[in-house]
């Protein structure tokens, strides 16, 4: 974990799986973030009154996430330069963001890599890999979302191709990966219908910033009370334009229409 | 606990125009429908700060109220909550305010 906040920056690790690859490449980044973990300063002299007069007052007006923003600007000046479509892909754990792009994988016309965000574990990228895709899974140890410099790490890991898709599958968590510009072109967040259809309200901020919701495991619509209606119209309360998409990522129902707004 | 992350990303914005000197003050201007929790920002700000030039800084939070326009009345309103919904019924609302995240000034000695 971090020594200066506990944040978990700098257990960050990065591991690329390959299709073509018998091994994982394991290897560990060191601290790609600039923590600027100062030095104690020995102030040689008293803190008296003298001092308090002497202070004064430095106007910055600068945004507290300005770093992130430009490293998420650099990001998405990358994918447009090269042609690629990133997503941010967002949802609580287990709502099947990864099923979703396996799904994705085979079925896509476009080429697809991913960039695969949990606190531990390669799970998720072996799953990347046997659906036929390369990953870079990016493990945050403690941390709680992905950011504009993980992402940057990882993309010079992955190396996707011109004119491909670059899914961000974030850590799964519905609060702290809405604040985070990563550099991609659209968010999306995936809810599944045994989650219940009250997350809209309960999560504001993150279906505040979904340019779509895609509604999983329809499938098991029969044994859950979930309204997808209630789930549009409280979803659209926050976010007028948001589109809604419902599938089943396990049995393929309606993944049409996902698979063509993703083209 | 993203408040973990902005912390340091506070303090890392302040350094970078401070340099070495001692800040004794960072005042924020936080929006009200930025997502971030004041008391969890300042509970991380102390343990960012520890060990830089911020150290025992005192954190002062301003409010930012969220306000909207309605492109259907044309009238400005006070959000009360996350709902972009005007008073006249209509959803097509724009916000003015509220989203702010910005470090305004700091005391340096």
């Amino acid at each position: 974990m971090c020594a200066t906040c506990g944040c978990g920056e700098s257990d960050v690790r990065l591991t690329t799986v390959d299709p073509a690859d018998e091994h994982d490449q394991s290897h560990s980044h060191g601290h790609g973030h600039d923590h600027s973990h100062g030095h104690a300063h020995g102030h040689g002299h008293e803190h008296d009154a003298d001092e308090q007069l002497r202070t004064h007052t430095l106007d910055l007006e600068v945004a507290v996430l300005a770093k992130n923003d430009r490293l998420a600007a650099t990001n998405r000046a990358w994918f447009e330069a090269h042609g690629v479509t990133a997503l941010n892909l967002m949802s609580s754990p287990g709502a099947g963001k990864t099923t979703l792009l396996e799904r994705t994988i085979t079925s896509s016309s476009r080429a697809v890599s991913v960039i695969e965000g949990d606190q531990e574990t390669l799970f998720d990228a072996e799953r990347i890999r046997a659906a036929g895709a390369r990953a870079v899974q990016v493990n945050t140890g403690a941390g709680c979302h992905l950011d504009a410099a993980m992402v940057a790490r990882a993309m010079a890991d992955l190396r996707p191709a011109d004119g491909s898709i670059v899914v961000v599958e974030n850590v799964g968590n519905l609060v702290c990966p809405a604040m985070f510009d990563l550099g991609e072109q659209r968010k999306v967040v995936v809810i599944s219908v045994t989650e219940g259809d009250d997350k809209p309200l309960k999560y504001p901020h993150m279906f505040a910033a979904a340019d779509l919701v895609v509604v999983n495991k329809t499938d098991l619509l029969p044994y859950v009370d979930f309204d997808p209606e209630r789930l549009t119209r409280d979803a659209r309360r926050l976010n007028p334009d948001v589109r809604v998409i419902a599938v089943s990522a396990k049995t393929g129902e309606n993944l049409d229409e996902w698979l063509t707004w993703l083209s | 606990m993203h408040e973990l992350a902005l912390a340091e990303s506070v303090v890392s914005a302040v350094l970078e125009r401070t340099g070495g000197q001692h800040v004794s003050v960072v005042r924020l201007r936080v929006g009200r429908m930025a997502g971030v929790v004041p008391d969890a920002l300042t509970f991380c700000f102390e343990l960012a700060a520890a060990g830089t030039p911020l150290a025992g800084a005192a954190l002062e939070i301003e409010d930012e109220a969220g306000r909207a326009h309605c492109r259907t009345c044309g009238s400005d309103f006070a959000m009360a909550d996350q709902f972009l919904l005007c008073d006249c019924g209509s959803a097509d609302v724009e916000l003015l305010s509220g989203r702010e995240l910005t470090v305004a000034s700091v005391e340096v000695a």
